[in-house]
């Protein structure tokens, strides 16, 4: 891989590019999906990608092709290069000094040699016991969107013209079921997962099938309740999302663009003391972990709020030269260049227990899932769709349907009134159950 | 700059990398044929480019080709998928005893009738945009970022991109039946943030089809998108809170449409009918809207964004009715799902690339004009939200709950329009929603295609569309109680 990189920088420097880096990534795919206990789907995947940007002075430009052949890799440099004299210059652009590119790769354990040695069988069967746990939990679980498990090899490599190489391997592994419950003539659906890098580590897929089971179960009987203004407890996966949203909002290119409601608000509280935000690439074994950003820059443990207090951007070389500011290690790659990308997010834990969060609620809203794409970035204007149980007298009462929750990010985060002790990595982003002090439910 | 000329499908693959039609037909014969109710091969070759403005300059430029092969075998429900970006023999020939090992036995005796008629001619295109004069491109976005600054002191700054692509696809069955097309889409887009007294506010806008470069210029079509992203923007400087309830909603033509493709629209697609997954299984027949209400997937418009000349599996497009004066009379179907539910494929078969296997998709979805005069809609309504733009939406299948979110919208008190309202999203019941549309406005319009459908993790282009309608009562998710 590094070889072939290495032809690709020496081929774009002969063509009259002043600098330039090249990223591959090469992967083997595996999936299957049961339904009913019958095999619905397996695929099989093999796949190829090679992205390059060059530089001509301070002109960039960036290509990429998932063809290696001899031809079709000269030809994408020489397009890459012709790109790069029609774009305006800008002096900030370039890659990172090379005082600070990463000078040791280190072992993150981001792969599982023997996870994927099982035969398209044995990958079967787990995605049938999963759905086969769902589906017997419980006698209103009747029908079933599926059980699926799915595995991923991939290599990736990172070349840069003033000087780096280096390459690592990842494995992935996960599981799920999604079953479908029903109940006087109305259904539900709901899942349950896991995603791992190592495959021994994945829950049993009893444990997700029966998960998924009781997340649809408890969603029957659903009603939509009136419209009010009441506290909100988000459970741990929608928490996550919110998690997101602040990533999003300190990301290099939405700041230098003023396109951020969190925009200027560096050392500032923008959210509640109990909240805690950080994103570290390098935990091991971690599914956002990696042991360089896609500028070969070394990766980092980056706090990004402090006890509410916004304590850091998340940049790349560019957007941090844009601000005045130095990178922050969070160069990401895509087929269009460089831009800023989080390792593993989460929202610290804090010492409540769930349970304690709901039951400080006389009534209000315990949301399980959010749809739609009501956020807007740049004022923190919030309104999505929600599904969830309303909590009466500090209980799980009844489900709730057909709802919207409403509000600003900036107002939400600083009416955060608990933070649970609940912390679990399920994806690359993750937190505990939260308390929002006071949202409005849009319903009937 | 090297064009690469996309000329018929089976030569240029022949072309580029030796696969001639005899040894396609070995492939498929020998590693396929007669021990499956169904097999394919899906070629596909795809050259894009991006070109972005903002601060004032062209910064951002790339070029893109990406490649492969997907190769299907299906027997009774079950389906085996290999895809390879290397479209050397010997992969392909590894991809498709992957894909048969599942599948190895024929459940059915019964072959898939292949689409009957020949696929449509919709969008041939000189020049695709991809291959036109970059100076060009970077003139047109350059000539956006000045009318936008031009337009308002308020626009802060400017986001402008153009990107295009060409997409050539090959089809071919064991039968030795294949069938090709070229897909050229383009989409240029203008993103406006604006600032007064320290606030700020974003607006965008764009369109493109399957269109040639020339479009844009057509009609002053760039300096309309950039002065509706200013619009929009400046208009939600001044927006107060969205309110929060169930409410009267007129939503405006065009892109509201998006009411459609959530509410019913993925709700009648094959696969969840077969599975009987959708709150709409098993309602063939019955009264789903009100009798105001026709519903349309039309993938034949020629030039749209959603259209194809073939679907994914070959099937030529069609215009097909969903729901016809309030009835549900029509599923869009692949051919999997056509198979084994006993009906026709539909030309609804479609995939993002050939690392997907095709799936039910909607085309150009929308809604049959009505009588209505629009302003005689608003004015019907004493209290109300009017609806004119919206972001994305999501429905959740099974229980028919869908939203789609207003990026655009006003207070009507007492039959007119008064106060912009900020961004708010809609929440509504599939099922229940069409039976609450009281008016039917006779001003049908397209959206101006920009639309981008996500399903089981692949995005494919699709078109909306919708006259002004009345909604009598859905609950709208303002902070405003």
């Amino acid at each position: 891989m590094l070889d072939l990189l290495s032809d690709v920088l020496k081929r774009a420097r002969e063509r009259g590019a002043t600098a330039a880096d090249a990223f591959l990534v090469e992967d083997r795919a595996f999936s299957a999906q049961v339904r009913l206990g019958r095999v619905d789907t397996v695929k099989h995947a093999r796949e190829q990608h090679l992205s390059l940007r060059v530089f001509s002075g301070r002109s960039a430009a960036a290509a990429s092709t998932s063809d290696f052949s001899r031809t079709s890799v000269e030809r994408l440099v020489d397009e890459a290069v012709s790109l790069s004299r029609i774009t305006a210059p800008d002096e900030l652009s370039g890659l990172p000094e090379a005082s600070v590119l990463a000078r040791e790769i280190p072992a993150l354990d981001l792969d599982d040699p023997t996870g994927h040695d099982l035969s398209p069988e044995e990958k079967i069967d787990l995605a049938r016991r999963c759905e086969a746990a769902a589906l017997g939990a419980d006698p209103r679980i009747t029908n079933s969107e599926g059980g699926d498990f799915a595995d991923r090899r991939a290599r990736y490599a990172y070349a840069a013209s003033h000087g780096f190489a280096a390459e690592y391997g990842t494995s992935s592994f996960s599981l799920s079921a999604s079953p479908v419950a029903s109940e006087n003539g109305h259904m539900q659906r709901d899942g349950w997962y896991h995603v791992t890098r190592k495959r021994a580590r994945l829950d049993s897929p009893e444990e997700i099938g029966k998960t998924a089971a009781r997340r649809a179960l408890r969603r029957l009987g659903a009603r939509q309740v009136k419209t009010a203004q009441v506290p909100v407890v988000f459970d741990p996966e929608v928490a996550a999302s919110l998690v997101r949203h602040v990533a999003g909002a300190v990301a290099g290119p939405s700041l230098y663009r003023g396109a951020s409601f969190l925009l200027g608000k560096l050392g500032e509280q923008i959210a509640a003391p109990g909240v805690t935000i950080i994103d570290d690439g390098t935990i091991a074994g971690g599914l956002g972990s990696r042991p360089f950003d896609g500028e070969g820059l070394p990766i980092l443990r980056t706090v990004i709020v402090d006890k509410g207090v916004l304590t850091s951007y998340l940049l790349d070389t560019y957007s941090g030269r844009k601000l005045g500011m130095a990178s922050t290690h969070h160069a990401a790659r895509d087929g269009s260049g460089v831009t800023v990308g989080t390792t593993n997010l989460y929202l610290a834990k804090g010492a409540t227990d769930p349970k304690d969060l709901i039951g400080s609620v006389k009534q209000g809203l315990y949301v399980t899932e959010l749809i739609g794409f009501g956020v807007n970035g740049v004022t923190g204007d919030y309104s999505r769709g929600a599904v969830g149980m309303w909590i009466d007298n500090g209980e799980l009462a009844y489900p709730v349907e057909g709802i919207t929750i409403a509000g600003n990010l900036l107002d939400m985060f600083r009416a955060i009134e608990g933070v649970g002790n609940d912390l679990v990595f399920r994806d690359r982003t993750a937190a505990p159950t939260v308390l929002v002090g006071r949202m409005t439910v849009a319903g009937a | 700059m090297t064009t690469t000329k996309l000329a018929r499908p089976e030569r240029f693959f022949e072309d580029r990398f030796g696969l001639t039609s005899s040894a396609l037909e070995r492939l498929l014969g020998s590693h396929l044929a007669g021990r499956v109710d169904h097999a394919d091969l899906f070629l596909e070759y795809r050259v894009s480019e991006e070109l972005t403005l903002e601060e004032g300059a062209v910064k951002k430029a790339s070029r893109h080709v990406s490649q492969g092969a997907g190769i299907r075998a299906q027997s009774g429900e079950r389906t085996g998928y290999a895809h390879t970006d290397d479209l050397a023999l010997p992969n392909l020939e590894e991809a498709a005893r992957q894909a048969r090992a599942i599948a190895d036995q024929a459940s059915s005796t019964t072959a898939v009738a292949v689409g009957s008629g020949r696929p449509h001619d919709l969008y041939a295109l000189a020049e695709p945009p991809v291959n036109a004069a970059l100076d060009r491109k970077v003139a047109l976005l350059l000539k956006m970022d000045a009318a936008a600054r031009a337009l308002d002191p308020r626009v802060k700054q400017v986001i402008a991109s153009l990107g295009s692509e060409d997409v050539v696809v090959l089809i071919a069955t064991p039968s030795g039946w294949t069938v090709g097309d070229v897909r050229p889409l383009t989409r240029l887009n203008v993103t406006v943030i604006v600032e007064e007294n320290g606030k700020r506010e974003i607006g965008a806008y764009g369109g493109g089809g399957r269109v040639p470069f020339d479009f844009f210029l057509e009609e002053d079509r760039w300096r309309r998108y950039t002065s509706e992203a200013v619009r929009q923007a400046t208009i939600k400087l001044h927006a107060v809170e969205a309110p929060a309830g169930e409410m009267t909603v007129v939503l405006g033509p065009g892109w509201p449409g998006i009411l459609l493709h959530e509410a019913v629209g993925h709700g009648l697609e094959g696969d969840f009918n077969r599975k009987q997954t959708s709150a709409f299984s098993g309602r063939m027949g019955q009264k789903v809207a009100s009798d105001l209400v026709t519903v349309i997937d039309d993938g034949t418009i020629a030039n749209r964004r959603g259209s194809l000349n073939v679907d994914d599996e070959g099937i030529p497009t069609r215009r097909n009715v969903l729901i016809e004066k309030g009835v549900l009379v029509g599923y869009m179907q692949d051919r999997l799902n056509a198979r084994l539910m006993g009906g026709e494929p539909t030309g609804n078969g479609r995939r993002e690339s050939y690392a997907h296997q095709p799936m039910p998709r909607m085309t150009n979805t929308f809604m049959l004009a009505g009588q209505d005069d629009p302003a005689d809609i608003i004015r019907s309504v004493p209290h109300g939200l009017y609806a004119v733009n919206f972001g994305g939406g999501q429905v959740d299948i099974t229980n028919g709950k869908f939203v789609f979110s207003a990026s655009e919208a006003y207070l009507i008190e007492d039959g007119k329009i008064t106060r912009p309202v900020k961004g708010a999203t809609l929440i509504g019941s599939g099922p229940e929603a069409l039976t609450r549309v009281s008016r039917v406005g006779h001003d049908l319009k397209l959206d101006e295609g920009v639309g981008t459908c996500g399903k089981d993790g692949q995005s494919v282009p699709v078109g909306v569309g919708l006259p002004t309608i009345r909604i009598d009562g859905i609950t709208v998710g303002g902070t405003q109680v």
